[in-house]
């Protein structure tokens, strides 16, 4: 393989440091500006000076963009009241400012359980702050690479953007799989069998359902040339759009009907030599995917 | 309360709904104007084909009564937990069905999303709370997730947790402090005002689509950071 820098190992603040142009991050409400959780503090849990995420502007290969990085080493990446309003707030100020896109690098659990209520409410104005911006015709693209994934209220978050990065070592999902055993059983979801939650919830399967528009390798080099290919690709949401999702989405129900496990439903639709997957790198998933599973 | 006698309260006889094991939709008329009304019951857990079925009804409503109001009916204990809905992406049909509910809105449909009985988490996200408004009955319950699951997973004591929910609208199930968070709009059916269908008629009648939830969230004293924090984005140097 070679050396170059690891996604999933580096913090926040680093992966926007390696994958913007040099020095063009301008942080808004940095950690000095201590913004922080005021419901962390009565629970006795540490609080964070940035809650758990930067936001701000930098250049992409010269071009203006807003930026927002979870932390993942915080609470998970979870949103809270102002981990929330901070990516309300960057969405709301692109609709104003129109960069020329949004890029989230998402690490999340989802809602961060220790802010609850304030927590499921934030992730809904998220989401419609993004959908807002996605439909003034500026991209919002989402990179997914974090050890702890995009689950939860923020793996719905990301099928709402323009366009979806994944590396082959990210995962997309709902709930995660110590959830469902601990709600199902291990008979349902065995959280310990690796080779399973990577089939389910990992980056390759993602990818060739269709669910991520590109597959990239653990390396920030390579997820900085995804997001620059990604930039111009504003997808505003027509109608004709949904009711072509729904089609896809309604095949690939009637598809995984019979499939029990993932290497079943990537026979379903259609992808060749699908026992290999797992043993695939990136570059060779990327080959497998069907132009048929293009995304919405 | 029954979601038949929701629709009862809410529409007199001029209704059509009707329930397909946990999933109901159809459509009633409130003062001659017709609603498309769509939703679950049994405290319907979202799966991925019921976040279809839901979406299959706003967009057939958008594609085919452009302008019809649609009502959100909510009584849900969450999404789907299950491998197979995982596998087939359910995270991507819940976006599915908020997409779709936000195009509604775009195109000129007022969404008005209504707890009657039950909402937790991943089953509200993409209904109630992308809904241009979201209101509640009095005796609903809202909720991120029951307390002794929450204290397993935050590792913090159960005892604590609930002395909070006491207190702590942050933490507390019941609908009134959604509507101090500005998560709910407001309350119908409450002794004040016991006529379901007078708050279904402001509701339709209250043009507004911005998300006003955070702002109303500081108003009411529920949730007094996060549209200050938002404007500080906005403000920043």
């Amino acid at each position: 393989m070679n050396n170059a820098l690891s996604f999933a190992e580096c913090s926040a603040r680093e992966r926007i440091a390696a994958l913007f142009d040099a020095g063009s991050f301008h942080e808004w409400l940095p950690p000095s500006a201590r913004v922080m959780s005021p419901h962390l503090a009565q629970l006795g849990v540490p609080s964070a000076f940035d809650d758990g995420v930067a936001v701000g502007r930098a250049r992409l290969g010269g071009q203006p963009v807003f930026v927002a990085a979870q932390e993942g080493e915080f609470m998970g990446g979870g949103v809270g009241e102002v981990h929330g309003a901070k990516l309300v707030g960057l969405f709301q100020r692109a609709l104003r400012d129109r960069p020329s896109a949004v890029v989230l690098l998402a690490e999340s659990g989802g809602v961060r359980l220790h802010e609850a209520n304030a927590g499921l409410i934030a992730v809904s104005e998220v989401m419609r702050a993004l959908l807002d911006v996605r439909n003034a015709g500026i991209p919002v693209i989402v990179l997914i690479g974090g050890r702890n994934g995009c689950f939860g209220g923020m793996g719905i978050v990301a099928r709402c953007a323009d366009h979806l990065v994944i590396s082959d070592t990210g995962r997309l999902a709902m709930s995660g799989p110590e959830v469902i055993e601990a709600s199902h059983g291990v008979e349902e979801f065995d959280a310990r069998d690796r080779a399973l939650v990577w089939r389910t919830t990992g980056g390759k399967h993602r990818y060739l359902l269709g669910d991520a528009d590109q597959i990239v390798a653990d390396e920030v080099p390579a997820f900085r040339e995804a997001a620059l290919r990604a930039l111009g690709a504003s997808r505003p949401l027509t109608l004709a759009d949904l009711q072509a999702e729904h089609r896809l989405l309604a095949q690939r129900l009637a598809a995984g009907a019979g499939a029990d496990d993932a290497v079943e439903l990537w026979q379903q639709l259609g992808i060749t030599n699908a026992q290999q997957v797992p043993d695939l790198n990136a570059a060779q998933v990327h080959e497998l995917r069907q132009p048929a599973a293009a995304t919405s | 309360m029954i979601w038949s006698e929701v629709v009862r309260q809410l529409f007199g006889e001029v209704a059509h709904v009707s329930a397909d094991g946990d999933f109901l939709s159809g459509s009633a008329v409130l003062d001659g104007q017709t609603v498309t009304v769509v939703g679950t019951t049994q405290h319907a857990p979202i799966g991925y084909a019921l976040a279809l079925r839901q979406a299959a009804v706003v967009l057939d409503t958008v594609a085919r009564h452009p302008g019809r109001p649609i009502l959100l009916l909510i009584d849900t204990q969450g999404q789907q937990l299950r491998r197979h809905d995982e596998l087939l992406g359910i995270n991507r049909a819940m976006a599915h069905l908020g997409c779709c509910i936000d195009l509604a809105r775009r195109q000129g449909h007022r969404v008005i999303g209504l707890v009657y009985d039950q909402a937790l988490s991943g089953g509200f996200i993409t209904s109630g709370l992308i809904a241009d408004a979201c209101y509640a009955l009095p005796d609903a319950e809202i909720r991120v997730m029951r307390i002794p699951a929450m204290a397993r997973v935050t590792k913090l004591p159960e005892a604590r947790l609930a002395a909070l929910s006491l207190t702590n609208p942050v933490f507390a199930p019941g609908v009134e402090n959604y509507v101090r968070m500005g998560g709910v709009r407001g309350l119908w059916g409450t002794a004040d005002q016991p006529d379901l269908a007078a708050g279904l008629r402001a509701a339709l009648a209250d043009a507004s689509t911005a998300d006003q939830r955070a702002a109303d969230g500081r108003a009411r004293g529920g949730r007094l950071l996060a549209a200050d924090v938002v404007q500080q984005v906005l403000a920043a140097a």
